[in-house]
């Protein structure tokens, strides 16, 4: 029983920075950019976030959690925004190639992660790790009452903010997408830029809103993942594949992300569920980190032989839109 | 007092790198009156509309909106001046339904609200006389559906000028006389309607000016009731041309193709050519008529080799009488999808020929003289308007591009050759080098076998017409003597319900097969 209590709290913990990026990835996708830049953006979240706590519980005699978490939250918000406005000058105004932009932005986010990992680690006096307890203390704070219930309250209410924080923007999100007339727009401008751009709507507009809202989305995974998952603290690469996670999460989701949210507690259980068999070598430990992947084919398949428009990606996707072509 | 225009344009220019698409253009359209604007491929009839609407801005000149001075720098500047445009290819989105693409764009909305939408567009849709459903998913719609989407959308957003791009181009006599009415209304509405055609009939029918449009050159607005087709093509053109379709007597008595009980499924499972059949002389030009999503396609895919066959044969025979498999036939197609299926964009024409004839090549590397003779000889004696025959073709305009389509199929001396929509979206001139292309290979004795929207064309140019409809077959008749209307009522009659009727049927049918 108890075993079964910690692997879904696991599960969840390890779905929710893959939901944060999901959630971005499919706000930007909906106006027909393809952002392969979020696993990077995540990275530039998180090491922000660190920064941030870092400098200010660094220049602060009694540094208090709360202010830490606003910073922090603040500075991973920003910073993640500012490189999806870098993909968006590339991809909309200078209509480069989306797929190699993205690419490039998460190679830069990982390695901007990585060189102010470093960074802040030799300012900190090069000893080991460096850790913000303060800040990470407030976002690793529980519902109070509410988790001390047996069983329910474990499973439902012992997590940090950000979680919670997650499920409603994933839920907010579909309803944006589908009840506004915002998103009915946003949602013409990633099907087709050139009808949405006839009926009045500022195609570049949208794509750089959407880009960068869904952009600084995606950096609060990256910052969930340094705050509460690993209390304050980096390690180099320590994010993993996480993001690539996301990309693929937005596709098993069909870009909707309501359904992500089941979809990031599924992906989160697979990808942790080879620590949790028995005997396994170290080669089929790596068969069973796949299975998010497997899954995700698999719903590709399902999805392509159903052939749904509706639950097609959008028409536009990857496409740079210029109103003069001809 | 001076008369008060609702649109006025003045000499306006616009280029796209060296092309001039519109040189000193002046125009004028009055309140509540229809003005048609005329012109070849290329004149710059949609160039200057599409200033109009905000897609292209002028390099020089004015436009003046009901007397004032206006810069129109987008689609959201032309709505708030009350102007809407209803392109060529509509601006829908696929996944969306008829209402929701109504809405699109519309400004200070925060919340769907679907239902108050809903009940003001019937309003809108009563007081016009439109036929819509406006829950039905655009991709579920025929294409006059479609345009009815469209001409409410620019009415919602409360437009009082409207433009419509050769909306006649894809409807049938019945559906175009629909539009018509539903445009007279509008017009005693006090709205303002310029309308693009090629159809010249049409023109006179409906406008009440008519301003000609010549290379890009304005040439003139005249009054409907002083206009004749003839005058309006010598605007048109410059020169006198002759407009009669002369018809080749058929050579060959043989019968060369012989279709038989041919029964095609599409993907969706449903039988797209249902027990078709007929059979076809040399030196015989047969036109194929009926409603779009009849049939046509793929019946003409069917032969070509790029449609499946559930069952059914399909033989040719040749001199000595020997019956062949149709694959052993030189067969040349012009499809429909002129960028999709028949030739690429990205590619300049002499690209486009090798596309069909790298084989012919002897050496292991690529022989480009040869096509590039072919690709001279095109642009010189169909007269493509292009910067050079290395320039992609998707630069050039549609009527140029199909030139060059119809030009590389008929350079290959085909034994069967199969046209569909040969002349869509080309002006007078391009069609009849077309007609007499056609006319040409059946002199030769060729099979040509084409689908032509305009019954008035397929009546005068084919020997005889084949009616498509819902898969079937529902006549072919001599096309000396049946009349249009006769045409017109084998395409829609009901057959086993009738097409539309048919398609939702299995709409649902395949929901429930796949919930």
């Amino acid at each position: 029983m108890n075993v079964i209590l910690i692997f879904i709290q696991k599960a969840i913990a390890q779905g929710i920075s893959i939901l944060f990026g999901a959630v971005g990835e499919i706000i930007t996708e909906k106006s027909g950019n393809l952002n392969l830049g979020i696993p990077g953006l995540m990275y530039m979240g998180g090491i922000a976030g660190l920064m941030g706590a870092f400098l200010y519980e660094k220049g602060v005699e009694n540094p208090s959690p709360f202010k830490g978490l606003i910073i922090s939250f603040i500075c991973a918000f920003i910073c993640a925004v500012l490189g999806a406005f870098l993909y968006s000058v590339l991809t909309v105004t200078l209509r480069a190639n989306q797929n190699v932009v993205g690419l490039a932005l998460t190679i830069f986010g990982v390695g901007f992660g990585n060189f102010f990992g470093g960074s802040i680690s030799k300012i900190a006096g090069g000893v080991g790790q460096i850790s913000v307890a303060v800040t990470a203390s407030a976002y690793q704070t529980k519902i109070p009452l509410l988790s001390k219930i047996p069983i329910i309250g474990q499973t439902l209410f012992s997590y940090g903010f950000l979680t919670y924080l997650g499920i409603i923007l994933a839920i907010l999100t579909t309803f944006f997408l589908n009840k506004t007339q915002i998103g009915l727009n946003l949602r013409s401008v990633g099907e087709d830029p050139a009808a949405a751009d006839a009926a009045g709507i500022d195609v570049a507009k949208y794509k750089y809103l959407s880009t960068m809202l869904g952009g600084g989305i995606a950096g609060l995974g990256g910052l969930y993942f340094v705050m509460e998952y690993l209390g304050g603290t980096w390690t180099n690469n320590g994010f993993g594949d996480r993001g690539w996670l996301a990309i693929a999460l937005v596709i098993f989701a069909v870009w909707n992300s309501y359904n992500a949210i089941r979809g990031s507690i599924l992906f989160g259980a697979l990808y942790i569920l080879y620590l949790y068999m028995e005997g396994l070598s170290r080669g089929s430990q790596e068969l069973f980190k796949m299975l998010p992947y497997v899954v995700t084919i698999i719903v590709l398949i399902i999805t392509s032989m159903r052939n749904k428009r509706e639950s097609q990606p959008p028409k536009s996707l990857g496409q740079a839109y210029f109103r003069e072509e001809r | 007092m001076v008369e008060n225009y609702a649109v006025e344009v003045k000499n306006v220019s616009k280029r796209f790198g060296k092309v001039i698409a519109n040189d000193n253009v002046n125009l004028k359209v009055k309140k509540g009156e229809i003005l048609s604007i005329l012109g070849e491929n290329g004149s710059g009839k949609t160039t200057l509309m599409n200033m109009l609407s905000g897609i292209y801005s002028p390099d020089e000149g004015e436009i003046l909106i009901n007397g004032k001075k206006v810069i129109i720098r987008s689609p959201k500047d032309a709505f708030a001046l009350k102007i809407g445009m209803i392109h060529q290819h509509f601006k829908l989105i696929d996944i969306f339904t008829a209402t929701e693409n109504i809405i699109l764009g519309r400004p200070n909305n925060r919340m769907l609200n679907l239902a108050k939408v809903k009940n003001e567009l019937q309003e809108l849709i009563k007081k016009y006389g439109f036929e819509l459903d406006l829950d039905k998913k655009i991709y579920d719609m025929s294409v006059s559906e479609k345009q009815t989407v469209e001409i409410i959308k620019v009415l919602y957003r409360g437009a009082n000028i409207l433009i419509l791009d050769e909306p006649t181009a894809v409807l049938t006599p019945q559906e175009t006389e629909k539009l018509f009415t539903i445009l007279r209304n509008m017009k005693k509405a006090g709205k303002s309607i310029i309308i693009i055609t090629h159809k010249l009939q049409e023109v006179l029918d409906l406008s009440d000016r008519i301003a000609v449009l010549r290379k890009g050159k304005y040439i003139g607005t005249i009054k409907t009731s002083e206009a004749n087709i003839s005058y309006l093509t010598e605007m048109m053109v410059g020169k006198k041309i002759n407009l009669d379709i002369k018809r080749a007597e058929v050579k060959d008595s043989k019968t060369r193709l012989e279709v038989n009980n041919l029964t095609c499924i599409n993907n969706d499972g449903r039988k797209v050519v249902d027990n078709v059949s007929f059979t076809a002389k040399g030196g015989e030009i047969l036109g194929i008529a009926g409603i779009s999503g009849s049939g046509m396609k793929e019946l003409l895919e069917a032969i070509a080799g790029l449609q499946k066959i559930e069952s059914g044969k399909i033989k040719y025979f040749d001199e000595q009488g020997n019956s062949k498999d149709i694959s052993q036939i030189d067969i040349s197609f012009v499809p429909e999808d002129r960028l999709g299926m028949g030739l690429v964009a990205d590619m300049g024409i002499t690209d486009n020929i090798m596309l069909r004839n790298y084989s012919k090549g002897r050496s292991i590397f690529l022989d480009r003289s040869s096509p590039k003779k072919i690709a001279k000889k095109i642009v010189d004696q169909l007269k493509v308007v292009t910067p050079g025959i290395e320039t992609p073709i998707r630069r050039l305009s549609g009527g140029n591009i199909q030139k060059i389509l119809v030009g590389r199929e008929i350079l290959q001396n085909p034994r069967v050759l199969m046209v569909a929509y040969p002349v869509r979206g080309l002006d007078i001139n391009s069609s009849y080098t077309i007609y007499n292309l056609l006319n040409e290979q059946k002199k030769k004795g060729v099979i040509v076998i084409c689908v032509i929207e305009d019954l008035d064309v397929l009546l005068a140019l084919s020997d005889r017409v084949m009616v498509l409809n819902n898969g079937k077959i529902t006549g072919i008749e001599d096309a000396k003597t049946i009349s249009k209307e006769k045409i017109g009522i084998m395409m829609t009659k009901n057959v086993e319900g009738g097409s539309y009727e048919y398609k939702n049927k299995w709409e649902k049918k395949k929901e429930l097969y796949i919930s």
